[in-house]
């Protein structure tokens, strides 16, 4: 089955960087994951062909930095609030829909949208929104069967 | 609702919200009776703000810092940092290095205004709301288009490292450049690429436009030999003619109490950048073929109105294409894949042609190369007072059209620059307040 990771935002603007943070993160563990900021036709593109796909952007809706929220995406357009989740030009919420219209959107698609709490210029994360974000990298991680740091064997044991 | 305006009754158009978290803007329109009184767009960030950000920073990270400014253009904030700091360095790169850049320049070309093409602007001909729709009607066309973006796309991956943000850039050249076998492998798919492209000239001049054509000042870059992306002189159609590291004697920037965005002048004049300019300071410069495929679709060698903008950008898409063959087909590997450079305190400047137009940097750095002072002129704060100058001659020329029409047209014509702010499909939302 093939299950793509898409992570959404931009590293150098605070909190939209979670997304970047989480896909660094991934990386480290072995995973593919792609990367997408303003031009969100790219996440059509690389939505083609997945069984499932998992997205993790910053979102504004007026809750606590550090919320989660997970949606998977039904038959209907996502919620209108999504339209005003993305930062970016062509929305995610019109990005999946456009995926829909093309038949390129995969059978299961997860958003993990981590509410962000600041917006201006610069790497560092809100502390809630990393501890979001690392829920998040955990959860993947473990979905797609990365442990990331437990230790199952020492690498030694596998010499001969 | 297509009222007639009465004699001094105020008409105020507020077009909020254009946010994002990349740029934010706002539209503001007072009318009295016939008279446009005052037109603002409101833009509140500018990446003045990353000029702050690179103070401090060695010059070697410039490049992968100023690509975040904007995901739509990179390639434009790293090649004209690059030029900027090579030239404080007293550094050339010339031959297969350049022709590699030029190269992938066309890709960033391909993959832009394919997607301000028709994913953002198209829909406003065709009475779409958004490009959702336009697929839902004309799947075969979306497809295309989004493959012809993909190729755009697969240019910078080759040549960038990867699908976004390229990181195999740096001041001198590339950290590797690509076998000659890698890029023929994009051959046929740049072939297709071009065909996808003349249909696209012709499908879009086919479109109707509205008969608007101001008597714009154009700057674009201009070498004789090839039609600009990486660099030239900065001229324009009114005699400018100087080098690119006179641009600050000649253009200005100022603070307007209503953007953060500098409004930048030509000796205190608006004056527009982007492929209306480019393709009238340089209709020569085009191929045969692709000044043909112009002329087909209706373009003469001078354009003015900024609605066929949509069919220019489609003839650069083209000419892109066509200039992307010929780099691969002449290229040969270079090695090694950059020049050396040594750190060294100096000043610099650089300019290049961003989709939107042309986009100029200037560095200055001490001796270990840590930058000191950066300056960056992007095509949307040049072109922010020409945007007012547009909306408030099309508003007072189009008085009488009803409110969702000049709700429209006045979308319309921002996204005839494809500003750099929010360019969605959906960010205008326009009242029109009246008052006794």
């Amino acid at each position: 089955m093939s299950l793509r990771v898409f992570a959404l935002g931009n590293p150098y603007r605070q909190d939209d960087g979670v997304g970047p943070w989480v896909a660094r993160r991934l990386r480290k563990a072995g995973l593919e994951v792609f990367e997408a900021t303003d031009d969100l036709t790219r996440l059509v593109e690389g939505l083609a062909g997945a069984d499932e796909a998992w997205v993790v952007e910053a979102v504004v809706s007026g809750r606590p930095a550090g919320t989660l929220h997970v949606m998977e995406v039904g038959p209907e357009p996502l919620p209108a609030v999504f339209e005003r989740l993305s930062s970016h030009s062509f929305s995610l919420a019109e990005a999946l829909e456009l995926a829909r219209t093309l038949g390129s959107l995969p059978p299961r698609t997860v958003i993990y949208g981590i509410e962000g709490r600041q917006f201006g210029l610069g790497e560092a994360l809100s502390p809630e929104v990393r501890q979001a974000a690392e829920e998040v990298v955990q959860a993947i991680l473990s979905r797609t069967g990365h442990p990331g740091n437990t230790l199952v064997t020492s690498a030694c044991q596998h010499e001969e | 609702m297509g009222e007639t305006p009465k004699p001094n009754r105020t008409r105020t158009l507020r077009v909020g919200n254009l946010a994002r978290v990349e740029g934010e803007g706002a539209l503001y329109v007072r009318v009295k009776g016939r008279q446009v009184e005052e037109v603002r767009l409101e833009i509140f960030e500018p990446p003045r703000f990353f000029e702050a950000f690179l103070r401090g920073r060695s010059f070697t990270e410039v490049p992968d810092i100023t690509a975040r400014i904007c995901g739509i253009c990179p390639v434009a904030y790293q090649m004209s940092s690059c030029q900027a700091l090579e030239a404080a360095l007293g550094v050339q790169v010339e031959g297969p290095l350049k022709a590699l850049r030029r190269l992938l320049y066309c890709g960033e070309w391909i993959e832009s205004h394919t997607l301000h093409i028709y994913f953002l602007h198209l829909p406003d001909f065709l009475g779409y709301p958004d490009a959702v729709r336009l697929a839902q009607d004309q799947p075969q066309r979306v497809q295309e288009a989004l493959a012809l973006k993909k190729t755009g796309s697969e240019l910078m991956t080759l040549l960038g490292g990867r699908e976004i943000h390229p990181i195999n850039v740096k001041v001198g050249g590339f950290y590797r450049v690509p076998r000659k076998a890698e890029l023929l492998a994009l051959r046929d798919r740049l072939e297709r690429a071009r065909e996808i492209a003349q249909r696209t000239v012709r499908f879009v001049g086919s479109l109707d436009f509205p008969d608007f054509a101001p008597d714009y000042t154009f700057v674009s870059l201009r070498q004789e030999g090839e039609y600009p992306i990486l660099g030239g002189r900065l001229v324009s159609n009114r005699g400018l003619d100087i080098a690119v590291a006179e641009f600050e004697q000649y253009f200005h920037e100022e603070h307007v109490a209503h953007s953060n965005a500098l409004h930048a002048t030509l000796k205190g004049q608006p004056y527009l950048v982007g492929p209306l300019a480019r393709y009238n300071l340089n209709h020569d410069q085009l191929p045969a073929s692709v000044q043909a495929v112009a002329r087909e679709a209706g373009l003469g060698s001078v354009c003015r109105n900024p609605f066929q903008s949509i069919v220019v950008r489609a003839v650069e898409t083209l000419y892109a294409c066509e200039e992307a063959l010929h780099l691969i087909d002449a290229y040969e590997e270079p090695d090694p894949p950059s020049v050396p450079v040594t750190p060294r305190a100096g000043a610099g400047a650089g300019c290049s042609e961003a989709p939107r137009g042309i986009l100029y940097h200037r560095y200055r750095m001490d001796e270990q190369g840590l930058i000191a002072e950066a300056k960056i002129v992007p095509p949307t704060s040049q072109n922010q007072k020409m945007i007012e100058e547009d909306l408030r001659q099309f508003v007072a020329a189009n008085l009488e059209l009803s409110r969702p029409e000049l709700t429209l047209r006045c979308e319309q014509t921002i996204r005839n620059y494809d500003p750099c702010i929010s360019c969605a499909t959906h960010f205008l939302r326009l009242d029109i307040e009246h008052e006794p």
